[in-house]
């Protein structure tokens, strides 16, 4: 994609001159304990090793409302809906503010999820689809989407392993699916992947099987960032 | 949108600052109250959860025309299914002061995608009457000027670089409003109340009209008070 054929999925926000971005942007999307984390901060070191510039956003590290938002997902007493406006609110101030500043700079933009993630956990609690791609209509179309598809044992084993317990929301406790946190953190991750399925097919991005080394998945990430940027770079090449 | 309809019935004001609407829907309140009736006000932006965030978002200017048009409508979701919605399923009669059509005129004229907007509050109910205090712009900006008020940047629409000065943006930005609420009040069909006409007037005006378009008979309290 060259810079005069970025756009965004709807009509773009008001103020932003898609022309004037030069950078790129890389989504990775997946479940906790998918891998994200730690493949976004392997991807970030290799370009910044190459020469990029690179620039990181996630979910709720808004300026504007990620504190609100945090402090609202403690208090677990938002409704779905008012959620959903507060993530794509926490969504939106990054785009303006970070991803759109850093694409015009020329920098490479990872992002720890995007508006995938938002859209599949708000489909899982009952927001209408066409609802939600209005609502995040004015984001830019990433470069690439790498959605990290994890199978329920692996989840559950990385899980368990690395926090020592299930989260409340990632287990969907909220959507009272079952008491047992261990049954509901397995159907309420099944749905999610349900919800992603049908986006993956309404949007046409690529699941990648995570449930491997992080090793081999990175050289995979790798492989497609790299012809992805050469596009975008032609005089930046990567050897 | 809600398949079955709420028992309640949905009344919202909306006009320009100045025009008097605020006034005039605490007199309905007052008359609705004393009347015994199941009756609840709400206002604009004020949910407590998201209050916060909007302060601080306008205090230091960090609000886009598109993150302005969202954190108000995420303040509009949670009152309108906080508050609203159940008021109206429990068969209240609920008083907006200002309703979605604010956010539609102002994000509007901050240059949002109005189809956008109006998608996103989608799931609202348009309600039974929406009241629009109309008046000629000089009289609305000399209500609210001759007190020489300390305008705040938002509400003199100074992110929009409509002048340096900020009266004179404030202006220009009514202006700008007015001329959305005037193409709004045709679309879905607003009651166009004359607000020169001294307050009196009016709010006998506005009992007429809701007097005469609810059965109030149906909404006695049932709670001692």
């Amino acid at each position: 994609m060259t810079p005069r054929e970025r756009r965004c999925f709807g009509s773009p926000p008001p103020g932003l001159d898609l022309a004037r971005l030069t950078g790129a942007l890389v989504v990775i999307e997946g479940p906790d304990s998918s891998g994200r984390s730690t493949h976004i901060g392997l991807l970030a070191d290799w370009l910044e090793q190459e020469g990029y510039a690179v620039a990181q956003v996630g979910l709720k590290r808004s300026r504007l409302v990620g504190k609100e938002l945090e402090a609202a997902k403690e208090g677990n007493a938002l409704s779905p809906r008012t959620m959903s406006l507060f993530y794509a609110t926490d969504f939106y101030d990054q785009l303006e503010n970070t991803i759109v500043p850093a694409m015009r700079a020329g920098s490479v933009v990872l992002a720890d999820r995007y508006i995938f993630t938002p859209m599949a956990r708000d489909a899982v609690r009952g927001a209408d689809a066409d609802w939600l791609a209005s609502l995040y209509s004015k984001a830019i179309v990433p470069d690439a989407v790498f959605y990290l598809q994890v199978s329920d044992r692996t989840l559950v084993d990385r899980t368990l392993a690395s926090h020592g317990g299930l989260d409340y929301w990632e287990s969907g406790m909220d959507l009272g699916l079952e008491r047992d946190w261990f049954g509901s953190f397995i159907k309420y991750q099944r749905k999610v992947r349900a919800e992603f399925r049908k986006l993956q097919q309404r949007y046409g991005f690529e699941a990648i099987n995570a449930n491997g080394s992080i090793p081999g998945i990175q050289t995979e990430i790798k492989e497609r960032v790299r012809r992805v940027l050469h596009a975008l770079y032609p005089h930046h090449a990567i050897p | 949108m809600t398949p079955k309809r709420e028992p309640g019935v949905l009344i919202a004001v909306e006009g320009l600052d100045g025009s008097g609407k605020s006034t005039q829907i605490h007199l309905l309140y007052e008359w609705l109250y004393g009347l015994r009736l199941r009756v609840h006000f709400t206002e604009w932006n004020s949910s407590s959860l998201v209050r916060d965030a909007t302060r601080r978002g306008k205090r230091k200017q960090l609000l886009t025309p598109t993150t302005f048009s969202l954190i108000h409508a995420t303040d509009f979701a949670d009152r309108y299914e906080r508050q609203i919605l159940p008021m109206l399923r429990g068969g209240y009669i609920v008083l907006c002061d200002r309703y979605i059509f604010t956010s539609f005129a102002r994000d509007a004229v901050r240059g949002c995608d109005p189809e956008w907007v109006r998608r996103m509050y989608g799931f609202a109910r348009v309600p039974d009457f929406t009241l629009y205090f109309r008046l000629p712009l000089e009289t609305a900006l000399g209500r609210i000027l001759e007190g020489r008020p300390r305008l705040k940047y938002f509400e003199a629409g100074m992110d929009l670089d409509l002048s340096p000065d900020i009266t004179e943006s404030f202006r220009i930005f009514q202006a700008r409003v007015m001329q959305q609420y005037e193409g709004l009040a045709s679309e879905f069909g607003f009651t166009v109340m004359d607000a020169t006409r001294n307050v009196h007037d009016q709010q006998q005006e506005v009992r007429r009209i809701i007097g005469a378009g609810v059965d109030l008979s149906h909404y006695r309290t049932r709670v001692p008070r």
